[in-house]
């Protein structure tokens, strides 16, 4: 892929503050009209990263082109081919609604429909509220709007859905999802796997200021990390064992231990979750291809 | 929420993309909107009207007593007038600058227009432009309290409402500049309004604006010229006083050159100063 289908390349990416080096030579690609999203422990690099992305900080050495132009250097044109939805604030406060996704529409040349994006977020009911009575939720889908109001075409998006309840969330995702359908390129950094899972169509996992991995969410970790576990009670103790196949070891416990009804004992087929292979990646001892161990893993049984 | 964004998304900017909007504009169009967000903030607004009302009634009543006046023909209330134009000026352009720019910072709203391509500029014109319109109000304000509440003849002749103009749109000129050119200082929104209240307050006592200037000590009255709010409130004594109180300056005139000079080498310092200086984000934001 060249830098024209390439919404974001970053290549060696460092940032050191004082002793602490918080980007220690990450690497990532964005394809356009993808979602990435950044997973990583507080402290591991992501907001750094996101950040330099966004022109907000500069980096001591790397590569990074953002829609085919440096962060650092890049001017008002290529601000306007962004949007930015940063974590949590509390400005705004005097401005409702509608004024204020009105009022940033103005500084792009070519903005969307401003009351079309009020109807996208799901605030046409609180159009004409001031933005201190908004809930959390409302405010956090005004910060979208104000975000995507500019038409980006590479949407970033620091932990978009902090504090939502389910049904907000839910809302929220089908929103992203409507955005990438239209062709916008989003990067999301998200401590919720589920969301990572459902949103992503890539997650990169970062750990010590590195891409430990990155790929799809079901391949994250490779094959072996989401390898089946499958479960049975023999001779009075509890057996497991890991496999590629559980479909052909099941048959074969049931013909060996099955009995006339065919049914094995305490028979359990678990596969690790997102959230199993992620915790293995990110722990300390570096065991990056690991197999989670089974006793650790929380599980969820197969479908 | 549904998704109904994705019907009006397009995925290519087509070849001749449309221009960006121009600063001058955009200075319109945030001034317009920090207007309207100042007249939301009733408290800020009692503060910054009221003040200067106040402070002249004080003064001119404790040293008006009796009738008492600063020169011939010259009541307190006339002296201090011009004192209470230039305060309020300093009030609602560098102290109100200085003091709201950190809280926006602190509060993340400055971060998120550093993300948008408003240009800083603009930004800076929509806060002069706020400043501009809120000093008009209350100066509008005080000379309507200081003509009928406490008979202070408003000034006869062209020329002098000239004067007032410019050292006026000159004085919320370097304010604003100097206001925004401070509000790097403070480091946190919180910690602003204390560092830069003393500042003001401080200025205000050796600029002779609660007290007659010329029985201020000479070295208070030289520290003062360093500053503008003495020149404002000169400037501002040359348009209320009658010609003959030049006589009570300690220069023995009004020295509009000077006033100009001074005000005008603020504004230059304050530009110089707030463009090397300002930033978007809080100071622990990397």
């Amino acid at each position: 892929m060249d830098d024209n289908d390439l919404a974001v390349r970053v290549t060696g990416l460092q940032k050191r503050y004082g002793e602490k080096r918080a980007v220690d030579g990450l690497d990532l690609a964005v394809a356009r009209g993808e979602i990435v999203a950044v997973l990583g422990p507080n402290g591991a690099g992501k907001t750094t990263t996101v950040e330099i992305l966004e022109g907000y900080r500069r980096r001591d050495a790397g590569d990074v082109r953002v829609l085919g132009e440096d962060p650092q250097t890049a001017g008002r044109a290529w601000r306007s081919r962004i949007g930015i939805v940063l974590q949590t604030s509390n400005d705004l406060a005097e401005a409702t609604v509608s004024e204020l996704v009105h009022h940033f529409a103005r500084y792009y040349p070519a903005p969307r429909d401003p009351d079309e994006v009020i109807d996208a977020v799901g605030l046409r009911e609180k159009a004409r509220t001031r933005t201190r009575q908004l809930s959390g939720g409302q405010r956090r889908r005004l910060d979208v709007a104000l975000g995507i109001v500019g038409r980006p075409e590479l949407l970033f998006l620091d932990e978009p859905t902090t504090g939502f309840d389910p049904e907000a969330r839910h809302a929220f995702w089908d929103l992203i999802a409507g955005l990438r359908d239209g062709g916008t390129t989003i990067v999301l950094t998200t401590h919720y796997l589920d969301e990572a899972e459902h949103l992503a169509d890539r997650v990169a996992v970062v750990r010590s200021g590195r891409v430990v991995a990155v790929d799809t969410p079901a391949d994250l970790g490779g094959r072996s990390a989401r390898r089946a576990v499958v479960r049975w009670t023999e001779g009075g103790t509890h057996r497991q064992e890991q496999t590629d196949s559980p479909t052909a070891l099941v048959t074969a416990l049931a013909t060996r231990i099955g009995g006339p009804s065919g049914e094995v004992p305490g028979l359990q087929v678990l596969r690790p979750t997102l959230e199993d292979v992620y915790l293995g990646l990110i722990a300390d001892d570096g065991t990056v291809a690991g197999t989670p161990a089974p006793a650790l893993v929380t599980t969820e049984a197969v479908r | 929420m549904t998704a109904t964004t994705a019907s009006t998304t397009r995925a290519t900017r087509p070849g001749s993309a449309p221009r960006l909007p121009g600063t001058l504009r955009l200075g319109l169009e945030r001034a317009r909107y920090e207007v309207r967000g100042f007249f939301r903030e009733r408290d800020a607004i009692v503060f910054i009207f009221a003040y200067p009302i106040i402070m002249l009634a004080i003064f001119a009543t404790v040293f008006g007593q009796d009738g008492a006046e600063v020169a011939d023909g010259v009541p307190f209330a006339q002296y201090f007038l011009p004192g209470m134009v230039a305060t309020g000026v300093l009030l609602s352009s560098f102290q109100s600058l200085a003091i709201s720019i950190p809280v926006e910072r602190d509060e993340g709203g400055l971060k998120r227009l550093g993300g948008t391509p408003l240009p800083a500029a603009a930004y800076f014109l929509g806060k002069v432009g706020q400043v501009l319109v809120v000093s008009v109000v209350q100066v509008a304000l005080l000379l309507v309290v200081a003509a009928t509440l406490f008979d202070v003849a408003m000034p006869g002749t062209a020329a002098l409402w000239g004067t007032f103009a410019w050292v006026f749109v000159l004085g919320v000129a370097t304010g604003a500049v100097c206001g925004v050119g401070f509000s790097s200082l403070p480091r946190s929104g919180r910690s602003a309004s204390a560092v830069v209240t003393p500042v003001v307050l401080v200025l205000q006592f050796i600029s002779g604006v609660f007290f007659t200037f010329y029985d201020l000590p000479t070295w208070m009255q030289q520290v003062a010229s360093v500053f503008p709010l003495k020149w404002m409130a000169q400037g501002m004594r040359s348009v209320f006083l009658p010609e003959e109180a030049a006589a009570l300056e300690p220069s023995g005139s009004w020295q509009h050159g000077a006033t100009a000079a001074v005000l005008l080498a603020w504004l230059v310092v304050g530009l110089v100063v707030g463009v090397r200086t300002f930033r978007w984000r809080r100071r622990d934001d990397g």
